[in-house]
């Protein structure tokens, strides 16, 4: 099976040089002394500093985190809701329906649900601010939830919550204390979709959002058109860093998981 | 299950019912509503038409629909231009996503079994990093003075710059980049689940790697081609990002024209029917989506 193995492994190192090398590069340069990118004036951390000196920045990247927290944990309940649904209550009036609009939004271009949410915000005479661009996000990401938690659910064995009817369990209290606890990996793994996808969200923060309410890629996006400098570069990377030790945690977490089930 | 439903299971049931209705669909019909009103200077600006508020007086003013943000969607060629361009460069951008994607993820799923796992979080996790980071990533590497150019020039590969950025070719390396996890991803389910003594019986029947390759592989994963392109293709036609960081002024996009009617021009209803007319360009290309998503959860 592994006789044109030299063909794969340059696959392997072609494709994953394409996805990480313009990270890498863009990580490497937020530590150039210089303001130029294609020149190398040395190691520097000056970009950084200046970046805790920018008051705004700050306060839209605190701004974002509050969204992202807020708006994942509604996200969660009713995407969760959702994929109990499609997957316990059988063939429900409406499924078809239900269904397609848990599946719309994960390809809809991000210009027209903002669109959307903002043209109803305004007829419903809602100012906008912080809570509009959590019910934005959250819409958004209880889709992502649902799909995830979904495929989660789908996998159980269903004898096991039947196991614990024929032991008097309600079914209600069955999958509270059967049927979700197994699931939990994927609800979190839903959450952390959900907050992901909300803190790097620009274009339907930007319809959504008003005065006082700048989300940090909407603050990153009004800068990069200026011009690009080293500060944004130190911005992202500071937020790579951040993916990258939530997804080794993960990481560990699920190998270490898996090892105790096995 | 399906005689009455207890309180809990009507709430589970309920309460994501109610928020797509109420922040999903009500919000596409706003959005139609306000494509056939007039644009106005005002605050909203637009002049509100069939307020149901109004109760039966509504029906009175259906008169007062007007179609004219269409007319002007019609008669400015440039509208025109910018869908067709949108799903030109979506469709370009879409088959180098699948040239790029597929090595990679053939690969992935003919690695050794313990590999695997973790070269699929490799493959994903820059799906989970800003996607205005990895766009903005690019501007450095493919501007005239930037890193690419830098690196041919002093390695004499080329004496004049290049110019890739500002230009369509930027938008569809963008377009690829930012959007190649989404096509790796079901194209590596779709080649991962195939049982690798179909390989072996072909290669007993005669067929050489490369036919057997052509010939059981690439057909059996027709599903994740599917898949992949459309999850690549629906969204990259609507793109704003991408084209408005890496594009040129004479980038024409569907996302950018809807983002700077309603933006800088501040006309809602034309805002409003770009979207409207979109919508209904992705109508098939999503009912396909959708019927090989659910096709796929519920198998």
């Amino acid at each position: 099976m592994s006789k044109p193995s030299f063909v794969r492994r340059a696959a392997l190192l072609f494709g994953f040089a394409f996805l990480y090398a313009p990270i890498a590069l863009l990580a490497l340069y937020s530590f150039n002394a210089s303001r130029l990118v294609t020149v190398w004036g040395g190691f520097s951390t000056r970009w950084y500093v200046s970046l805790f000196e920018n008051e705004q920045l700050i306060a839209s990247a605190w701004m974002s985190l509050r969204v992202a927290f807020v708006s994942a944990l509604l996200a969660t309940v009713v995407g969760t809701c959702a994929a109990i649904a499609l997957t316990r209550f059988g063939r429900f009036r409406g499924r078809l329906a239900f269904s397609s609009m848990i599946y719309a939004p994960l390809v809809m271009p991000e210009v027209i649900t903002g669109l959307s949410l903002l043209l109803l915000f305004v007829a419903l005479d809602i100012p906008r601010g912080f809570w509009t661009v959590v019910v934005a996000h959250a819409t958004l990401g209880m889709c992502f939830v649902a799909v995830v938690v979904h495929a989660r659910l789908i996998t159980l064995d269903r004898s096991l919550e039947e196991a614990a009817m024929d032991l008097g369990a309600t079914p209600g209290r069955a999958l509270l204390s059967v049927t979700l606890p197994l699931a939990a990996p994927s609800i979190l793994a839903g959450y952390g979709l959900a907050f992901i996808l909300s803190i790097d969200d620009l274009v339907i923060a930007s319809f959504t959002s008003g005065p006082g309410s700048t989300t940090l890629p909407m603050r990153i996006y009004s800068q990069v058109r200026l011009g690009v400098t080293p500060e944004i570069n130190a911005i992202s990377t500071i937020l790579i860093a951040m993916v990258a030790l939530v997804l080794v945690a993960g990481l560990a977490l699920g190998l270490t998981g898996r090892g105790r089930r096995a | 299950m399906n005689a009455r439903r207890s309180l809990a299971e009507r709430l589970v049931l309920g309460a994501p019912w109610l928020w797509l209705i109420v922040f999903f669909l009500i919000p596409f019909a706003i959005v139609v509503k306000i494509s056939l009103s007039e644009a106005a200077l005002a605050q909203p600006p637009y002049t509100p038409v069939f307020d149901l508020s109004d109760g039966w007086e509504a029906l009175n003013r259906l008169g007062d629909l007007s179609l004219s943000a269409y007319a002007g969607l019609a008669d400015d060629w440039l509208y025109a231009q910018a869908y067709w361009s949108s799903l030109r460069l979506a469709f370009i951008s879409t088959l180098f996503t699948l040239a790029v994607a597929y090595p990679l993820a053939y690969a992935m799923a003919r690695a050794p079994l313990h590999l695997r796992p973790i070269l699929v979080v490799l493959a994903v996790a820059p799906f989970w990093t800003s996607f205005l980071i990895r766009v903005y990533a690019w501007i450095t590497i493919l501007k005239d003075e930037g890193l690419l150019n830098h690196t041919l020039l002093s390695l004499g590969l080329i004496s004049e710059p290049l110019h890739i950025f500002a230009s369509d070719t930027a938008v569809v390396i963008g377009i690829v980049y930012s959007y190649l996890p989404f096509m790796v991803l079901p194209l590596y389910n779709a080649i991962a689940r195939q049982p690798p003594e179909l390989i072996e019986a072909a290669a007993d029947l005669g067929a050489s790697p490369l036919a057997a390759f052509w010939r059981v592989t690439v057909p059996l994963s027709a599903s994740g081609v599917l898949a992949g392109c459309l999850l690549v293709f629906i969204p990259a036609i609507g793109e704003f990002v991408i084209p408005d960081l890496l594009g040129g002024s004479d980038t024409l996009m569907i996302g950018r024209t809807l983002w700077v009617e309603f933006f800088d021009n501040r006309d809602w209803p034309a805002a409003s029917a770009v979207a409207v007319v979109l919508l209904g360009l992705l109508l098939v290309p999503m009912a396909l989506y959708e019927r090989s998503q659910m096709a796929e959860a519920e198998a």
